[in-house]
């Protein structure tokens, strides 16, 4: 699903962000990527969603090559993608229903099946019946929950998440790495950042990591083979 | 699960998606509007002012120029007949004139037709009475050029050759003052489109300024939407709804305005042109000056929203 060849990101200033990074995320899949601060996670997942392109080499998702993907095809593109931030990035001015109809809305769904996508997105994520709140009143973990109802309505194929459970304490950050299985289990590719080694090693998924923009750790599932099928 | 992207959409759900996608934006920046109405009216009311001015002007202008128009229609040439000249010999004259490709119409005025006409109009009946059965009138031929601007042009060698009729004694024609007054009104025209096209500038500058106070106000919510996969024309659609939202009501504003304007004039103008035994009454040619409005506010507030888009909604997500 998702492929890196060789990719190094080199940014105006110089700084080099990744270098030389090659891996696979096969489809349905579920990987972590760790590391410090500033070894290149967010970078990785920005060459993923098309916010940046590569220097050098070659990022594939879903079967495109983003280096040569045009800037119009890019909306499209990310349509298929389910982004979680880390701070939850919901605009606080909407419900939490109009939070997580934005993607639908952007799809140009008809005003019934958001309706309904949306209450079944709230129901998967454990907030049936807070539709109708603002996302102040709701809690740190109720919040990030509307996040990830937001990244799977649109029923993605890729759902990558950039530290998920940042601002939230250890039961909280379980409770969310388990909803992001339960979509691992129902075919989701899904990639999460995150630099909680603790949490990453309660579970057994395969982990990639960086250091210093190299990745240091590729599990075999990960592994690229020469002519290898993503 | 595929895993390899489709990037286009089905064409009739692409028009579906389309429509939906206006329609949405359409009462999202309606709504938008309604929940922050004093800003969005200030807003209105400013461009309002500014339709309304040189609005106001032109159509002042066009009644002006109506005025003048209806003074064109007596455009004609008094030629006074030397008193030894009789009716038959008149007449006669005035068909000979009548004849010229520059002369419309001739009527004659005959010197009892005109004695008759004078003793009618109060105040003359005494210096009538003072010359007894002499009537002290001369027959007067009144000669229709005819009408248009290249007519007039020609008038004055039509003036001329009347002059030199042995027949004729006195020739009154003056058009000078109107050619005046329409030049002044032409002056005033232009100088009002010059304001016009400052404000209609100014316009878009406020519409502008408040459409770019808006992305900024929603900096967040569009980077969301970017990386949730909203094309530009997604993003620049509410703003430009309400950029023409801001402009329509704008234009109605402005109707308002003049016509609130022409109302407290319609008075005085009224009593004036009772003075000048006129009929003349201001007109704001109603219902289609308020679509007018409407329609070239619209236009300019979408024009101000479509530069602020355009320099303002390069926002990339690298934020």
């Amino acid at each position: 699903m998702i492929r890196f060849h060789g990719v190094s990101k080199r940014y105006a200033s110089g700084h080099e962000a990744l270098c030389d990074v090659s891996f696979r995320v096969p489809a349905g899949e579920m990987v972590f990527l760790t590391g410090h601060s500033g070894a290149g996670k967010s970078t990785l997942l920005r060459l993923i969603t098309a916010i940046e392109r590569s220097t050098r080499g070659q990022v594939i998702v879903g079967g495109l090559n983003l280096s040569r993907l045009p800037r119009r095809r890019v909306p499209a593109f990310r349509r298929h993608l389910g982004v979680v931030f880390q701070n939850h990035r919901l605009l606080m001015s909407r419900t939490v229903r109009d939070n997580v109809a934005l993607p639908l809305v952007i799809g140009g769904y008809g005003h019934g099946e958001i309706g309904r996508r949306v209450r079944a997105a709230l129901d998967a994520v454990g907030l049936r019946g807070k539709g109708d709140a603002y996302p102040v009143t709701l809690s740190g973990g109720e919040q990030q929950r509307v996040g990830i109802a937001r990244a799977v309505v649109h029923r993605p194929s890729v759902v990558l998440s950039d530290e998920p459970t940042g601002n939230l304490d250890p039961e909280l950050s379980d409770e969310i790495m388990h909803l992001f299985e339960r979509f691992h289990q129902v075919g989701v590719t899904i990639v999460i950042a995150s630099h909680d080694i603790a949490l990453i090693e309660r579970m057994s998924y395969p982990v990639l990591r960086l250091v210093q923009g190299a990745l240091t750790e590729v599990p075999a599932a990960c592994a690229v083979q020469a002519g290898g099928a993503s | 699960m595929n895993s390899t992207f489709d990037l286009d959409r089905a064409p009739k759900r692409r028009l579906k998606s389309w429509l939906t996608g206006h329609l949405q934006s359409l009462f999202s920046s309606l709504g938008l509007l309604f929940r922050s109405p004093g800003a969005a009216l200030l807003t209105s009311a400013v461009i309002g002012v500014a339709l309304a001015l040189p609005t106001g002007f032109l159509l002042l202008l066009n009644n002006a120029e109506r005025l003048g128009r209806g003074w064109e229609g007596n455009t004609e040439i008094s030629v006074f007949l030397r008193m030894e000249v009789g009716d038959g010999e008149a007449a006669r004259l005035a068909r000979e004139i009548a004849l010229r490709r520059d002369v419309d119409r001739v009527r004659v005025v005959s010197r009892a037709a005109a004695l008759e006409e004078y003793k009618q109009r109060s105040g003359f009946t005494d210096v009538i009475a003072a010359f007894g059965d002499r009537n002290p009138l001369p027959t007067v031929l009144l000669v229709e050029p005819p009408r248009g601007i290249e007519a007039l042009a020609n008038v004055a060698g039509l003036v001329a050759s009347l002059r030199a009729m042995p027949e004729v004694d006195l020739v009154l024609y003056d058009l000078k003052w109107l050619r005046r007054f329409e030049g002044i009104v032409g002056t005033l025209r232009r100088g009002t489109m010059i304001l016009a096209s400052l404000l209609a500038l100014g316009v878009i500058l406020i519409v502008g300024n408040t459409i770019r106070l808006t992305i900024d106000g929603r900096r967040e919510e569009i980077l969301i939407a970017k990386l949730c996969g909203a094309t530009d024309a997604f993003i620049r659609r509410p703003f430009l709804y309400s950029g023409l939202w801001h402009g329509m009501v704008g234009g109605l504003i402005a109707a308002i305005l003049v016509g609130v304007g022409f109302e407290l004039l319609r008075g005085p103008v009224a009593h004036l042109a009772e003075l000048y035994h006129s009929e003349f009454a201001l007109t704001t040619q109603g219902s289609s000056t308020i679509l007018r409005l409407v329609m070239i506010g619209g236009a300019l507030g979408l024009g101000g929203a479509w530069a602020a888009v355009a320099r303002h909604l390069r926002i990339e997500e690298t934020a």
